[in-house]
């Protein structure tokens, strides 16, 4: 790939946007995908995250997962700014959709409508989903 | 932007809020169980053809005649193979493919 080539030679700073539509817990891929952001954050590239459909559940506050046996991995959100990933972007719709608000997620995002998203979207050079 | 879709519209909401997002202009590719929203006389048959107005809908024939539903795809749909699908690719600075 060269992008992973870019990135090793240094210098090419791209857009990538991982793109989160899954709840946390019942599937892998939101833990998963925030390991690859932060494995991400290493490479100095510009990365922000999107939370979409289900992914907006993995901001949702008080997350308590003792008694499921999983890793609470909601606090490492919040980390993410140390990590100088501050670029989180959340859709609207997603949280009307799903009885939320802005008040009801654990770190601070940008809320924005489909067509802002979308615009945000556009102009990635690499997309990843999970 | 190329937009791939590779889920059934009626199993999930993929392919909703990948026409919901992408900008006017965008390609859409089905493939996979997303075929089945290129047919006629589906659930999915309105929404796919409210976007054709904005978008450029692509379905990956391999994917239709596997599932039986060569037969049935709809107007406006555009049909590629794999070489079709690569040059896709190639043809779009960048592309998403939804999960």
């Amino acid at each position: 790939m060269t992008d992973e080539m870019d990135m090793e030679e240094g210098g090419v700073i791209k857009k990538f946007m991982f793109v989160n539509r899954k709840a946390p817990y019942g599937t892998i891929y939101a833990l998963e995908g925030l390991e690859v952001v932060l494995i991400s954050a290493a490479f100095e590239q510009d990365v922000s995250m999107a939370f979409i459909d289900d992914g907006v559940y993995e901001l949702a506050k008080g997350q308590d997962t003792k008694a499921i046996g999983q890793k609470n991995f909601s606090p490492t959100y919040r980390a993410l700014e140390g990590y100088d990933i501050e670029k989180l972007y959340v859709d609207q719709k997603s949280l009307d959709e799903r009885g939320l608000t802005e008040a009801d997620l654990l770190v601070d995002v940008q809320v924005m409508d489909s067509a802002e998203l979308a615009a945000m979207m556009a102009e990635q050079d690499v997309l990843i989903s999970f | 932007m190329l937009h791939i879709v590779n889920k059934s519209p009626f199993e999930r909401n993929t392919l909703e809020s990948c026409l919901r997002l992408a900008t006017k202009g965008s390609a859409v590719l089905l493939t996979e169980d997303a075929v089945y929203a290129a047919t006629t006389g589906s659930a999915a048959e309105g929404k796919i053809k409210a976007a054709m107005a904005d978008l450029k809908i692509y379905a990956l024939s391999p994917d239709l005649q596997a599932r039986g539903m060569a037969g049935r795809v709809m107007d406006g749909v555009n049909l590629v193979d794999y070489g079709g699908f690569v040059d896709l690719v190639t043809e779009h600075s960048n592309c998403q493919s939804w999960l």
